[in-house]
């Protein structure tokens, strides 16, 4: 029984870790520019198919640092060319057009790639189960957990300690303000969106080891991302990342108990964090949206 | 636009629904694609009572519309053989859910209440998904029809005959629309357009804003809820994709093309937006490319509506 729990909660937290990538590169768009961004899980699909085609001539650690770097800079010609139009007007339209998008992603990386998986290698020696005792533990999902912890951390260092996550975090609080003390908002909203697609490409590139290679891949992490943000408050991107990895960890631990609920279990969970707390775990009183 | 052209406008679109079952065919439709017009033009036009009339953005109607339709049908399935009890019990658990879901989002506002709504919808869709013993999962409800109302001095062949089906709906539909015009036309409803376009004045009118929020919630997931059961009736069939979030980004985007601002609008963006679907995936597979190039371009090109077009070229 431990086993089990401790097998479901490592397994949870895996997945939470997915849903933590995903929701802090949605959470910093939407902080940033209120644009809610549904082609997030198509970035991400994209990102693993790009590795995919890198991994025979690069290797698996070259497409794992080669991918989302190109993911992201189709993300910054994305917002260039689309997404700014959106900028100060109703969220509706954001919404629209990056609904609109995610369909795009989706059927051209079915085009290319085919509806079918595609088989996705990892080094071999990262397979291996660890110990013979928690066989769940290879060292695929040990160091997908490091992978995660060290993207994350290295996303706070540099909206922490850099001149632009100085700006980025300034310009969440008020970008008129920001633009007005000379800061080119528009670069400044560019490089934050490819900052959060970054993100998506890294989470597929990782879940692509995991779950397989197939166009849908996104749409399985796209919705427990939102509510991921929406558990861990808006505006909050530390709440994001507990949110995250909270959904995850419950959400595997109710596998074991009630299978087919592993699924509802953490909208149940978002129901009642919107009962007692409205702003979410760590989300700010009256942020403005 | 004055009075009169109001009303020459009005009648030529009630006669072009009297009429479309009989011209459908000549110009390569069929009578099922019409009723599909309708069910997600009325759909279409429920959700714009919250988003273009109150000024809240749902984005997670698909919940409702769903429920209804398996409500619909699992009454047909396994309660009674009647289709009237159908719609009322497909109608009365989609209100439910909105009631109680509902209450726990009205105090959110913007982006934030999209994103729950939009969740939430979620829940339904896994339920319906994995419950398969019940809902028949993946594969959709079936093993059930609609079924002829007898009336006692009438027998109407709803199921035999799908130009009567067109009728019955347009009715409903009929009857849906007048009652959403009155609501709107009420006190209540003026107070929601209120709300719309200032929400903070509203307030300091003494209106209570989250009660008539939650309350025009409610009644704009009812008509949805009829739109579903109508939809499971017109299908015969439902699956876990009426329930989906997707579908809820559909409505949107047939309010959005047809006009937020109009009455009417969103059964035009409705009527487009199903021809045009039903045009692109009879000749290609990859129609949600197309789909979504075009929800692009409305965007960027017809943030209006083709109503709000045409209402800016005449003024």
């Amino acid at each position: 029984m431990t086993q089990l729990v401790l097998f479901n909660g490592f397994n949870g937290l895996i997945v939470g870790a997915f849903y933590a990538l995903m929701a802090l590169g949605l959470s910093l768009i939407i902080n940033l520019t209120s644009v809610i961004n549904f082609a997030h899980g198509g970035f991400l699909a994209l990102g693993a198919y790009i590795a995919y085609m890198l991994i025979p001539h690069i290797g698996f650690w070259g497409a794992l640092i080669v991918a989302p770097i190109l993911t992201a800079l189709l993300g910054l010609v994305v917002e260039r060319v689309l997404i700014r139009h959106c900028y100060g007007r109703d969220p509706l339209y954001s919404l629209l057009l990056t609904f609109g998008l995610a369909y795009v992603f989706e059927d051209t990386t079915r085009y290319i790639w085919g509806a079918q998986s595609l088989p996705f290698q990892v080094p071999g020696w990262l397979m291996t189960p660890l110990s013979s005792d928690l066989f769940f533990l290879t060292g695929y999902r040990l160091f997908m957990v490091v992978l995660v912890a060290a993207a994350v951390a290295g996303l706070f260092f540099v909206l922490n300690r850099t001149r632009l996550g100085m700006r980025i975090r300034a310009g969440t609080l008020d970008l008129e303000m920001v633009s007005v003390l000379g800061v080119n908002v528009r670069v400044l909203r560019n490089l934050n969106f490819g900052l959060g697609i970054y993100l998506a490409g890294l989470a597929g590139v990782l879940a692509a080891g995991l779950l397989g290679l197939q166009p849908t891949i996104g749409d399985s992490l796209i919705m427990p991302s939102f509510v991921a943000i929406i558990v861990g408050g808006i505006g909050s991107l530390t709440g994001t990342l507990l949110g995250g990895l909270l959904i995850g960890v419950v959400s595997g631990i109710t596998t074991i108990f009630f299978p087919s609920a592993s699924e509802a279990i953490i909208y149940v969970m978002m129901a009642l964090v919107l009962l007692v707390r409205p702003r979410g775990l760590l989300g700010e009183e009256g942020m403005k949206l | 636009m004055n009075r009169a052209s109001k009303g020459l406008t009005l009648a030529a679109l009630w006669i072009v629904l009297l009429t479309m079952p009989y011209w459908m065919a000549a110009i390569g439709g069929y009578t099922e694609l019409a009723t599909r017009v309708l069910v997600l033009g009325l759909a279409a036009m429920s959700l714009n009572f919250l988003l273009g009339f109150t000024g809240v953005l749902s984005f997670g109607h698909a919940a409702y519309f769903g429920l209804g339709a398996y409500g619909a049908g699992m009454t047909l399935k396994y309660l009674l053989p009647s289709t009237p009890l159908a719609i009322l019990v497909g109608v009365g658990i989609g209100t439910l859910a909105a009631a109680v879901i509902g209450a726990l989002i009205v105090k959110l506002r913007g982006i934030y209440f999209a994103m729950v709504t939009i969740a939430f919808g979620q829940v339904f869709y896994f339920v319906a998904f994995r419950w398969s013993s019940v809902t028949g999962g993946d594969d959709g409800l079936t093993g059930w029809t609609r079924l002829p109302i007898d009336l006692g001095v009438a027998n109407i062949d709803i199921l035999g005959n799908d130009k009567i089906f067109y009728y019955l709906v347009l009715l409903i539909f009929a009857l849906a629309t007048g009652a959403m015009t009155l609501l709107l036309r009420s006190p209540f409803g003026r107070t929601l357009l209120a709300i719309r376009e200032n929400e903070q004045r509203a307030r300091f009118l003494g209106i209570p804003i989250e009660r008539h929020i939650w309350l025009a919630f409610l009644i704009s997931c009812f008509f949805a809820s009829l739109a579903g059961t109508l939809y499971a009736l017109l299908n015969n069939f439902t699956d876990p994709r009426a329930l989906h979030w997707t579908l809820s980004g559909n409505f949107v985007i047939m309010a959005v093309l047809g006009g937020m601002r109009s009455f009417w609008g969103p059964l035009v963006g409705a009527a487009i937006f199903v021809v045009l679907q039903d045009y692109v995936s009879s000749h290609t597979q990859n129609w949600m490319f197309f789909i979504g190039i075009f929800f692009v371009l409305v965007v960027l090109f017809f943030p209006r509506g083709v109503l709000g077009l045409i209402r800016r070229k005449a003024s």
